[in-house]
């Protein structure tokens, strides 16, 4: 009998300039979330399903770029896309392009266990969802003021910069810049990821782990990034479970989440060893952060950001919210 | 100082071992012409990334594989094909799904990993930035007349998965590219995205290898297959037959997937599962006699065979 362990993290990446509440209204959704993982592993859920119900928890509260708060496509639309990950066997279910559905991570989860797929995307994902009876609503529903205000921001600063690649710094710009972080080619006021996930050992040692997003700020239509991508935003397996959050690209290419376990399995080395590991060696020039339990109990989060949004608790009693070092 | 090297494949599956010839030759015929290409473009010193995107690019164009001209249909008679392509040194990437009507998805995908800040794009979105770059496209229909017969397998498994097309190559330089491309799953739900164009799991290449796989989409997006292969050879120091064989071994139950790789020292692998995987390879250096005995054309280091049963594999 093992010992059950959980974390939440809501995004890689943190604007130094964040407002003193916005931070305090962090770290009460992420704590209150932590919380009710807590009480439902105490009650013997399975891993998969308490990962389902703290990312549901996470896309419902409009604070994070999840669900309702999602961040907005060029049109001003909201394209989301999740996936989840059972660490036994490996089963595992992904959406992208989802519009009305109110919770993408049970989408993905209904495309893992009643969908003989693992990834329906756009117009065929949102049937499947309308077969399987789940809840829908308009797309306005997911859209925040915050967000309208941060897209009209976002397309700003594109129109400033001819290169994404090219440094706000210096240039004409920088009245658009609080502060000089960047990340993904928009100065960090404005890119704010906070992509949602959650990953969870339970009692048995199984591990499972989601990731749910509204994705980059100002995107193109039909973007997608990291978090459906199993491997690379989510992955599990019977060693361990991890959710990243980041920069989509720099996660993809260097299917962050599958190679935590794969330094596990290869290399035969712990959980904090496998994850200090990739965040070093893995990401290149991108920014990126992670949370991940092993199957021995164990809750490790890395990131190469300016902080992360994140909460960890273990049975021993350990818990803990934080957003820097 | 290594040679090139290249390989390419037609998809891994449950071809019968008594496959008409009529089914087998032009796919054959297809794929000498093929690695032919590549081998040209490898020896004029064109790039891994140009090379895969041209092979696979001929590759659509054939109508008898599940790729471009010839995709299989979705539950509603419509095709929606993806593809992926990545260069193994800058681990740059990209990939399209759910494209309609364009008559090249790798070079989609191409642009998008050269023309956009980002990875992947899918669906309407993919086919608007297709237009947008000029790239062509044809009435949906084009791709129907093509279709070949439905297969002879049974329909309880449902499973189609002969003729998703790949190619990866080095060349003497040490750069290396992965490209894939299909239409998918036969009678797969719209909306279904298979592993072709998720990256580490259809298509992967770093610095030491690049892998192009087939198969069932399910089974290798969950074993993550093309980056198997190289973090075996990275994490656990396995040559790329070691890596390659069993990441094919680990991906799940017999039948479930085939792929194609090479390393950065030019050698090839191209292991699979399945009863049959219609493959070719070719090397600058050649290879050894032994390879004599195996069916197929064999030509100075060039060669090209089905293995069915005892017949040899690479």
């Amino acid at each position: 009998m093992g010992r059950w362990a959980i974390a939440v993290h809501g995004g890689a990446g943190i604007d130094p300039n964040l407002p003193v509440e916005r931070q305090e209204q962090a770290k009460q959704l992420l704590t209150r979330c932590l919380n009710l993982g807590i009480a439902a592993l105490r009650s013997n859920v399975s891993a998969i399903d308490v990962v389902e119900l703290v990312v549901r928890e996470l896309e419902t509260d409009p604070l994070f770029n999840s669900g309702r708060g999602s961040a907005l496509t060029e049109n001003g639309t909201v394209e989301m896309e999740a996936s989840i990950m059972d660490g036994t066997k490996r089963r595992c279910g992904a959406v992208s392009g989802i519009t009305t559905v109110k919770n993408p991570i049970s989408l993905a989860r209904l495309v893992m266990d009643k969908s003989p797929h693992s990834y329906l995307a756009f117009s065929g994902a949102e049937d499947f969802a309308r077969k399987q009876g789940v809840e829908t609503v308009d797309n306005d529903y997911f859209v925040t003021e915050d967000n309208v205000g941060m897209l009209k921001l976002a397309k700003e600063a594109n129109s400033i910069l001819f290169d994404y690649r090219v440094p706000l710094i210096g240039c004409a710009g920088a009245a658009v810049n609080d502060s000089p972080l960047q990340m993904n080619g928009l100065p960090i006021s404005i890119y704010a990821p906070e992509t949602v996930g959650c990953v969870v050992v339970d009692k048995e040692g199984r591990c499972a782990a989601g990731t749910s997003t509204g994705g980059l700020m100002n995107k193109m239509m039909g973007r997608i990034g990291d978090s459906p991508l199993i491997g690379a935003g989510t992955y599990a397996s019977e060693l361990c479970g991890v959710s990243c959050t980041g920069e989509g690209e720099a996660i993809i290419r260097s299917t962050l989440a599958r190679d935590v376990s794969a330094v596990m399995e290869y290399k035969g080395v712990g959980l904090q060893e496998a994850v200090d590991y990739v965040i070093k060696h893995r990401l290149d020039e991108g920014f990126a952060g992670l949370i991940a339990v092993s199957n021995k109990g164990e809750v490790v989060c890395g990131f190469n950001s300016n902080g992360m949004f994140r909460g960890c608790a273990t049975e021993d009693g350990f818990m803990e919210v934080a957003m820097w070092e | 100082m290594v040679g090139w090297a290249i390989a390419l494949h037609g998809g891994a599956g449950d071809i019968p071992i008594d496959l008409p010839d009529e089914r087998r030759i032009p796919r054959e015929t297809a794929l000498r012409h093929c690695l032919d290409l590549g081998v040209s473009a490898l020896k004029s010193g064109r790039h891994p990334l140009d090379v895969t995107e041209l092979v696979v690019r001929e590759l659509e164009n054939h109508p008898d594989f599940n790729a471009g001209k010839g995709s299989v249909l979705t539950t509603q008679g419509t095709v929606e094909m993806e593809a992926s392509i990545m260069d193994g040194k800058t681990k740059r990437c990209g990939a399209v799904s759910g494209l309609t009507t364009v008559v090249n998805p790798v070079s989609v995908a191409r642009l998008v990993m050269e023309k956009t800040p980002h990875i992947y794009l899918g669906f309407d979105g993919a086919e608007a930035f297709a237009r947008a770059h000029g790239v062509e496209t044809v009435e949906s229909s084009h791709f129907l007349d093509y279709t070949a017969p439905t297969p002879k397998l049974p329909e309880v498994s449902g499973d189609s998965q002969i003729g998703t097309v790949g190619c990866v190559a080095v060349d003497s330089a040490g750069n290396l590219a992965s490209a894939t491309s299909t239409g998918g799953y036969v009678n797969k739900m719209v909306g279904r995205i298979g592993d072709t164009p998720v990256i580490g799991a259809g298509t992967y290449a770093n610095h030491l290898c690049a892998v192009s796989a087939t198969g069932k989409g399910e089974y290798i997006i969950r074993a993550t297959v093309a980056r198997e292969v190289a973090a075996l050879m990275e994490y656990k120091g396995l040559s790329l037959t070691e890596a390659a064989a069993y990441a094919v071994e680990q991906s799940g139950p017999t039948g479930c997937c085939g792929l194609v790789a090479v390393s950065v020292n030019g050698e090839v692998a191209m292991p699979y599962n399945t009863t049959g995987m219609f493959r070719a390879c070719a090397t600058e250096d050649g290879y050894t006699e032994k390879l004599v005995r195996a069916l197929g054309v064999f030509a100075g280091g060039v060669f090209l065979m089905r293995s069915y049963g005892d017949l040899m594999a690479v």
